[in-house]
């Protein structure tokens, strides 16, 4: 643990601060952190106070409870008020608002069978242990969490268990990376990206080259420490101001260029591409999300169930959408702190500390308080 | 006499007095409950009285460092000790499901036992209920405590002015964190025990070194230091900077968190508590603390500031700064 301590080191971050600010040239500098655990680590350590007032930080949708679109936690309620079945899910997902203010958790309170879950194993054990009943994973995630549903999945065939299957709601980051950079340019001026650290341990390196390649923009890949975070826009400052847009990996001791061959043939031989999928905030990104390979449609729920078809819904007064694409901080949102808490959020983004209202409100709200009301 | 409770125990009949007999009244034994009657009659020192209750429900009822027992009686002294108060008596009142071991019934009544005569206090009353297989989780026990507050004495969450210090008198978590590793059978290489201690001698010392110059003082048990310190901000309107690198804390329990998950910040602790001083006492409170054992740890970790927004912040160890929130829901660990 000694190990961890070294990167969270109050005189080793003093030295990169330093180093950050002589590296800086008089301008701006937007660096979007695409993932919920980057930003999560950014508030918690306060790690905006140790940067140069030209460095800005934006956080991205990389927040697996935030970018869930309405629709999809409006069939999870439908799923889980179905007769017989017991729906699983990790906690987050309990209090993410639905359509109408349902979620998860009030359809428990009104007689549904929800129970959270730490893994995916959890969830076959409760099948095994309730043959009588349908049991439901409700699986969210990026890449990270991808290769234990497909072990899932392999797991209940291989023990025969029939009464468990999968709400299949795994997204992938690469596209969604790439629908923000083809945003309009005046929506958000990005200059580079701290890239994911647990999804890169899995995808490697080599998906971001693009990035660098045709949109010129910098990749530095970055664990999810502060330390890592700040050397990671040391290196990304240095190639703004070198003008130069490569991947590079501040992550070594745990990603490589080719990522987790065995998870990601893993994930390929359970899991195929959707050909669309609906991201709150991003709207509809082609080729960015999973599902169930039609050989084991005997395990997704979507093949299992008849759902009906849940239209993209309103997402009402909720700016969640322009957070996730970095357009507006969450202070700017009228609701925030006020109406939408952690306690009581109104969207998705104040429910997971991963996402950029609750870690604005959890742990940064002294900064920027004069925007509230 | 049978090897587990059952629900003749609890019907008013000879089983249960043979019970209390055999368990309570010899662990407990004082005048006051060999008279046997339904209540305690005790004359009441002059000055002000301080009187508070709490249940206590844990699993696992025994933990690395105590049980159920010595923390029901600990818990309800520090409550008491809290106020500057000196504690007199306790009561007890148990609510045992059928099928709990009378071993471990027997166990956990002397520990209750030993902690209060450790303490000086008495146990003077008392209350026996048993429930159906099922209705209950083994074992719960709730403690009354009533002590008496010194002349001049006058602790209150709602006392804290800019300018004061907080102090806290050892290293946090360590409570909850051995509550945890033992309920998910975890082993680091490390003993991880529970800090259950009364806290009153502690107090009187602190006491005696200025006191006046205490202002809120509270022991940081569930929702941890991070919960207590937003309770003083909310009551005494005002704000706080704490240092992070000020905060003791076990490196043991630090690493054992970082797994488990959880925030030390939020987790409980049983023999510790939180002062909150006038800034000109704060040194001489502090060395007396650190003059007894249970404060041997103590620090200064930060202090009180005007803020209309009630905010606790601290100054991370890695330099930046940020909120310390009141806990919203469980704390879960991380999915991502
Ligand atoms: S503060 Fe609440 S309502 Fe506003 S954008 Fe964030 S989650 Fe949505």
């Amino acid at each position: 643990m000694k190990y961890i301590e070294e990167f969270r080191d109050g005189k080793l971050a003093r030295i990169m601060a330093r180093k950050i600010s002589a590296a800086v040239a008089l301008r701006e500098y937007r660096f979007m952190e695409f993932c919920g655990g980057h930003t999560h680590a950014i508030f918690r350590y306060g790690i905006q106070d140790l940067l140069p007032a030209n460095v800005q930080m934006i956080h991205g949708p990389g927040c697996p409870v935030c970018v869930l679109p309405i629709s999809r936690v409006d069939l999870a309620i439908v799923l889980a008020r179905m007769p017989g079945v017991i729906l699983c899910t990790y906690g987050d997902m309990m209090r993410v608002p639905g359509s109408q203010g349902a979620s998860l958790l009030k359809a428990r309170a009104a007689g549904a069978d929800v129970r959270m879950v730490y893994s995916t194993l959890e969830a076959i054990r409760i099948a095994q242990e309730n043959p009588s009943n349908d049991v439901v994973f409700f699986a969210i995630g990026f890449e990270t969490t991808t290769p234990p549903t497909a072990v899932a999945i392999k797991k209940a065939l291989e023990s025969n268990i029939n009464n468990f299957s999968i709400f299949c709601n795994h997204v992938l980051t690469p596209p969604a990376i790439k629908a923000i950079l083809n945003a309009p340019e005046e929506t958000v001026r990005i200059d580079g990206f701290v890239g994911p650290a647990h999804v890169s341990a899995v995808i490697g390196t080599r998906p971001y080259e693009e990035f660098a390649h045709e949109y010129n923009r910098p990749v530095v890949i970055a664990g999810f420490e502060p330390l890592d975070i700040m050397q990671a826009i040391l290196l990304l400052v240095h190639q703004v101001n070198e003008s130069r847009a490569e991947v590079e990996n501040e992550y070594t001791r745990a990603v490589a260029r080719e990522g987790n061959l065995k998870a990601q043939a893993l994930m390929a031989e359970v899991f195929e591409l959707r050909p669309s999928f609906e991201w709150r905030g991003l709207g509809a990104i082609p080729s960015s999300a999973l599902r169930i390979k039609p050989e084991y449609d005997h395990y997704d729920a979507e093949t299992r169930f008849t759902l009906p078809s849940i239209p993209v819904a309103d997402e009402g007064a909720c700016q969640c959408g322009s957070v996730l694409r970095g357009i507006i901080k969450p202070v700017d949102c009228p609701l925030f702190g006020t109406v939408c808490t952690p306690e009581n959020p109104v969207g998705s983004c104040m429910v997971s500390s991963e996402g950029a209202c609750a870690a604005y409100y959890l742990y940064g709200r002294f900064r920027n308080i004069s925007h509230q009301s | 006499m049978e090897s587990r409770i059952d629900l003749t125990h609890g019907s008013g009949g000879r089983a249960m007095a043979r019970l209390i007999e055999e368990i309570f009244l010899t662990a407990f034994d004082n005048d006051m409950l060999r008279q046997r009657n339904d209540q305690a009659c005790f004359e009441v020192p002059p000055g002000r009285l301080a009187m508070t209750t709490d249940g206590y429900v844990i699993s696992p009822v025994f933990f690395p460092g105590g049980d159920i027992g010595c923390l029901a009686v600990n818990g309800t002294i520090n409550d008491i000790a809290m106020s500057g108060a000196k504690p007199l008596y306790l009561s007890a009142g148990f609510i045992i499901e059928e099928g709990f071991p009378i071993d471990d019934l027997r166990r956990i009544v002397h520990s209750m036992a030993g902690s209060a005569s450790a303490a000086g206090v008495a146990i003077v009353t008392g209350d026996t209920k048993v429930v159906e297989k099922g209705k209950g989780d083994g074992i719960f026990v709730t403690t009354t405590g009533i002590g008496v507050v010194p002349e001049g004495v006058c602790i209150s969450g709602d006392l804290a002015q800019a300018g004061d210090k907080i102090l806290v008198s050892g290293t946090i978590g360590d409570h909850g964190t051995a509550v945890m590793v033992r309920r998910n059978n975890l082993s680091f290489g490390a003993t991880f025990l529970s800090d259950t201690a009364p806290l009153h001698d502690l107090v009187r010392r602190m006491l005696d070194a200025s006191p006046r110059g205490l202002h809120c003082m509270r022991d940081p048990t569930r929702g941890g230091l991070a919960t207590t310190l937003n309770e003083f901000a909310a009551q005494s309107h005002i704000g706080m900077l704490i240092m992070e690198t000020e905060i003791p804390m076990k490196v043991e329990v630090k690493s054992a968190c970082e797994f488990l998950g959880l925030d030390p910040l939020y987790v409980a602790n049983e023999g510790k508590l939180i002062a909150i001083c006038d800034p000109a006492a704060a040194p001489l409170i502090l060395d007396a603390m650190r003059s007894h054992p249970l404060g041997k740890d103590a620090a200064i970790i930060g202090e009180v500031q005007e803020d209309p927004n009630h905010f606790v912040q601290m100054v991370t160890a890695f330099g930046g700064r940020r909120i310390v929130q009141w806990l919203t829901g469980e704390q879960l660990p991380r999915i991502c």
